[in-house]
């Protein structure tokens, strides 16, 4: 079973995003970027698949700069077999990385899509669901568990108020919660081994999709801040304050 | 131009999520009309037609509706989309799960979690964890949104409007339901509670959590969780409160043990009041609480229990 995984590089986990002086969008300039958290647990689980002699191949696949070759590397040095670059300086959305990434599919002809239920940039939730519904595939989204028998996925989501278990038909894609795993780190014995592992770079206008933008930013600007508070000397004056300044118990 | 507003329920149950969904889909400025899906649905639908503001109440009765699976939804509310402009869910588990598939069949971008409207094209959305606010305008002819409930008010209420039955069933066979484990809480849920009291990595493990308990108790608070604690195994994921788990805005949020990462400031920053108990004066939490409290958690929780 060939399992594809689409990871994307985003700004590192730790570090906080500044809005540019002119308001037109979030300064990356010389911001540490790494890969999205949730598409190392893709990876990691693309990864144990594999070692579990489930999956017989992992291909990660990213849309981006050629910067992004970066994260590539990560994974094929994490155990990624080959990767695919969609090479574009093009910032896209949602929509158009769903609809060439079923490009990619279809070259590929994976049973299994595992990819982060959310990019911690956009925070936007969207490319697993419109990925399964662009290729006609089930989905099984915010996953801490996936089982594979018998040509279904039995996938546990994360869902309000508890858990839900739901059996997909292969072919299918997963999106991947916070619980599924834990990422492993790369070695660096891996690191050099992947240096030579297959990475092909496809220009992204080659794959006749329509790439024109549909939504437009029209401005970004920080959110409100909240006013500095006061620290409190111990309890009996914290409850004193909520009950006769905040009054909200 | 008008609006479908898709509600939220989890067996029997309208979520509050989607009264204040209602009053965000009533600012974009035409009327709107509900579809509720799903399965025994005659209390609830009757509850729909009463929230103030909704012009008529689509109800999909079957089984196959049962579980909210993802494909079947999507087909639903793609049947009945050409009627509509604008097409609204809120950004629960369940809204998160099938709009976007709704948005790729119909070929038009999502705008995800909005939490104002500008006008019936433009909306404002965090992106960046909340870090910054991005004023968004769809250039689509028909618009797919989803919407932070948190950010909006609750519908009053009114005399109730006309409920349709819709008999079309939609079956995609891609998926089916296996078994749900529901968290049992006699608790207020996060997401709706006017007080919620969170524990992070200072809790130290799971069982500590309970000296949340009785403080929760007297304030008929619910109990979340920073991702250091869910990610260390004191707490099931759904007690997750920032920027990949639950958004809440209570009138009160008090945060215990719990340094204050950038992913659950995106989670709880819009509280009304925010109290922090750390020992570490340095915490970043502190700068964004109205109360802060540098103590020793095990030392002020059964205090401040006693003092409720």
């Amino acid at each position: 079973m060939k399992v594809l995984v689409p990871i994307k590089r985003v700004i590192d986990y730790n570090v906080k995003a500044r809005v540019k002086a002119d308001n037109s969008d979030v300064d990356l300039t010389n911001v540490k970027m790494a890969m999205n958290p949730f598409c190392e647990i893709a990876i990691e689980e693309a990864i144990r698949l594999k070692e579990a002699g489930i999956a017989t191949e992992v291909v990660a696949v990213t849309i981006g700069a050629k910067a992004s070759q970066e994260q590539l590397r990560t994974a094929l040095a994490l155990g990624a077999d080959k990767a695919i670059h969609i090479e574009t300086d093009e910032k896209l959305e949602s929509l158009h990385v769903a609809k060439l990434l079923a490009k990619i599919v279809e070259q590929e002809a994976p049973e299994l899509v595992i990819l982060g239920k959310q990019s911690i940039d956009s925070d936007n939730n969207q490319t697993g669901q419109m990925l399964a519904a662009l290729t006609g595939r089930g989905q099984g989204t915010f996953a801490s568990n996936v089982d594979v028998a018998n040509g279904t996925v039995n996938v546990t989501r994360e869902v309000d108020g508890g858990l839900q278990t739901v059996a997909l038909k292969l072919p299918a894609v997963v999106t991947t919660d916070l619980r599924l795993n834990e990422p492993r780190y790369a070695s660096l014995p891996n690191i050099m081994k992947a240096k030579r592992k297959p990475l092909d770079v496809i220009a992204a206008d080659s794959l006749g999709v329509d790439l024109t933008p549909r939504i437009s930013v029209v401005e970004v600007h920080e959110p409100a801040k909240r006013s500095g508070g006061i620290i409190v000397d111990d309890v009996a004056q914290l409850v004193d304050l909520l009950k006769t300044q905040a009054k909200v118990i | 131009m008008k609006t479908l507003v898709i509600a939220d329920h989890d067996n029997g149950v309208l979520k509050p999520e989607t009264s204040k969904t209602i009053n965000a889909a009533l600012k974009l400025g035409f009327a709107v009309d509900v579809l509720i899906a799903g399965e025994n649905l005659a209390p609830m639908s009757e509850e729909v037609a009463s929230i103030a503001g909704v012009n008529g109440v689509l109800v999909a009765d079957n089984s196959e509706y049962a579980h909210q699976l993802a494909e079947n939804i999507a087909d639903l509310v793609l049947s009945l989309a050409p009627e509509y402009s604008h097409l609204v869910a809120s950004a629960t588990t369940t809204g998160k799960n099938f709009m976007p598939r709704v948005a790729a069949l119909l070929d038009v971008a999502q705008i995800s979690e909005i939490i104002d409207v500008v006008d019936g094209d433009t909306f404002k959305r965090p992106i960046y964890a909340g870090n910054a606010i991005a004023t968004v305008k769809s250039l689509d002819s028909k618009k797919v949104i989803t919407v932070r409930a948190s950010s909006f008010d609750l519908q009053g209420e009114q005399t109730a409007a006309d409920i349709t039955a819709i008999d079309a069933v939609f079956s995609s066979q891609l998926s089916s339901f296996v078994s749900v484990e529901q968290t049992e809480s006699e608790r207020p849920e996060l997401t709706a509670a006017q007080v919620v009291i969170s524990g992070g990595r200072g809790m130290q493990n799971g069982e500590n959590f309970s000296l949340l308990h009785g403080i929760a108790d007297k304030l008929g608070a619910a109990i979340g969780a920073s991702r250091a604690a869910v990610d260390a195994g004191f707490v099931p994921n759904d007690m997750q409160v920032g920027q990949t788990g639950k958004i809440v805005a209570p009138n009160l949020y008090i945060a215990v043990g719990i340094s204050g990462a950038i992913q659950h400031l995106a989670g709880m920053k819009d509280s009304k009041v925010i109290v922090a108990i750390n020992k570490d004066p340095d915490a970043p939490i502190f700068q964004v609480a109205d109360y802060g409290l540098v103590a020793d958690l095990f030392d002020v929780l059964p205090e401040l229990e006693s003092a409720l």
